[in-house]
């Protein structure tokens, strides 16, 4: 600063240091230079690129009309199959999940090594992608829908049970002491004292879950793991395009409505 | 003092409801004790104030006697058994007699009243009864009896705990303990969170369930004039140590100089 901006006192403020400018200054140039470079790499075509709103615009026209009759014939069946695979699956996650969500909670388990252990769990089941839990269960049991299920099982118990488990963290202590000091037995504690209070997240989880799972048990079908996404993968590669328009349109229908229902529930229960 | 008489240390802790600690020591830190040796003898009948200010060790000095704080030392009898000693089902067994009533009265929020009342019986009935609801009829007829002794009334039965004002959760709070049968009830700071006037119906229900079920209460209180009025017996603690022991009447200012290291207590 100047003697003469000093002896006028204007008080001068600037939001950022001048080593803070020229590291910012960095990063522009960093993310400048990258952004060109992925440009590169991935090759894009411009021919494709330039007819791309003329093949969205076909790809509509060949979806429409629906084949309505390609619904009774196989849709309907396989969009029982989903719901069962996302219902029964999330059933599963819960059963596994509880009995972790009890170990990694730290108030519950005062064990470093079994928090460690549940966290673990939680997060090797939420690092695999449901589909890739799909072609594992595939390989082992064949394509249908027990794959399916036991993959939105698996990979649904990380996120059960990591968010059950918090709830858990978060129950209140003095309810818990004042039945500790009434000489409950632990089994009792944990009913009476923890159970009313981590119920509302509990069905918040796995409602929310079971809504996930039904998004994510559609695309199951892709790798044989039973399901819409079975046919859908038919259809697309057959080229029935109306067929396919007509299974697109079936989930995003399915998807509102569980949506629907899955909000109704918990603005009631909750 | 000589009011007051105390039993002999050997039939102390055999008495039902006496209480006798024998150099109790809480260390949280090692080397930085909290309670500095106690000993007490409290007989089986009245009600007891234990006063002095925070941070003093009242709060640590009742929650060793049911075990909510493990002791760092010291004996603990009642009931012809050491506390301090128990652990398990045996600890669990001797806590089922052990009313306890807390500031901020822990009830479980998003039970219905009569539900919270029912834990007090959660150590003497089955774990199915208790998991299922379908606790015996004794203990609900007993549930109903006592919403009426604590001024609340079977109204309330059904009500959630978390729709009560703090008064109305306290009552529930002492109706649980009570249910529980109690050959001792602690109350920790149980009027601290109320208005005055709430406060003094707290005491006054506290000191009726002491004569109604002839239970000794143990109260820790910061409030000097509810101590006085309400207790027949008052031990002041001032860091860790005993430094008053005896009926109200013999609580002078210097005493309370003593307790509070200066006026403030006065007030």
């Amino acid at each position: 600063m100047t003697a003469a901006a000093g002896s006028i006192g204007t008080p001068r403020w600037e939001r950022f240091t001048p080593t803070e400018r020229a590291a910012r200054g960095i990063v522009y140039i960093v993310t400048a230079v990258a952004l060109v470079w992925s440009l590169r790499s991935i090759e894009i075509i411009p021919e494709f690129l330039y007819d791309a709103p003329e093949q969205t615009a076909d790809l509509f026209v060949r979806m429409w009309p629906f084949d309505w009759a390609f619904y009774p014939k196989a849709i309907h069946a396989a969009l029982i199959e989903t719901f069962h695979i996302a219902t029964l699956g999330t059933i599963l996650s819960i059963a596994m999940a509880l009995p972790f969500a009890f170990l990694a909670a730290r108030n519950f388990t005062r064990s470093p090594l079994l928090n460690w252990f549940a966290q673990f769990v939680f997060v090797s089941s939420r690092s695999v992608n449901s589909l890739i839990w799909a072609l594992l269960f595939v390989a082992i049991f064949g394509p249908g829908a027990i794959a399916g299920t036991l993959a939105i099982a698996f990979r649904s118990i990380g996120f059960v049970g990591k968010i059950f488990g918090e709830a858990l963290e978060e129950a209140q202590k003095g309810p818990i002491e004042a039945l500790v000091a009434a000489g409950a037995p632990r089994a009792m504690v944990l009913t009476k004292g923890y159970w009313p209070q981590v119920e509302p997240a509990f069905w918040s989880v796995a409602l929310l879950r079971w809504d996930i799972n039904i998004r994510e048990s559609a695309v199951l079908g892709l790798v044989g793991a039973g399901g819409i996404g079975v046919a859908l993968d038919a259809a697309l590669n057959n080229l029935y395009w109306d067929q396919v328009g007509l299974i697109l349109a079936v989930i995003f229908a399915v998807v509102i409505a569980t949506e629907f229902v899955t909000s109704f529930i918990r603005s009631r229960i909750i | 003092m000589t009011s007051h008489p105390h039993p002999t240390p050997s039939e102390a802790g055999a008495l039902p409801g006496s209480l006798l600690i024998k150099g109790l020591r809480k260390e949280y830190r090692a080397g930085q004790p909290v309670l500095k040796d106690i000993s007490l003898t409290i007989e089986g009948r009245g009600l007891t104030a234990i006063i002095g200010p925070s941070g003093t060790g009242k709060s640590t000095l009742i929650r060793c006697i049911n075990r909510l704080v493990d002791p760092t030392a010291g004996e603990i009898w009642f009931g012809g058994q050491d506390l301090a000693s128990l652990r398990g089902a045996q600890l669990r067994a001797a806590r089922r007699r052990i009313g306890m009533v807390f500031q901020e009265y822990n009830l479980v929020e998003r039970l219905s009243v009569i539900e919270n009342l029912l834990c007090g019986r959660l150590g003497y009935v089955p774990a199915w009864r208790a998991f299922m609801r379908r606790f015996p009829d004794a203990d609900i007829a007993r549930a109903f009896e006592l919403l009426d002794a604590v001024g609340l009334g079977q109204d309330f039965a059904t009500r959630r705990a978390d729709q009560l004002s703090g008064g109305q959760r306290q009552r529930v709070g002492i109706a649980r303990a009570v249910m529980q049968s109690p050959a001792l009830v602690l109350a920790d700071e149980p009027t601290s969170s109320l208005d005055p006037k709430t406060s003094v119906e707290i005491m006054e229900l506290l000191a009726k369930v002491s004569s109604d079920q002839a239970v000794p209460v143990i109260i820790n209180i910061h409030n000097v004039e509810l101590a006085k009025r309400f207790a027949q017996r008052i031990i002041g603690m001032s860091r860790g140590a005993v430094v008053f022991d005896g009926p109200p009447d013999a609580l002078r200012d210097d005493h309370l100089r003593e307790i509070y290291g200066g006026e403030g207590g006065l007030a």
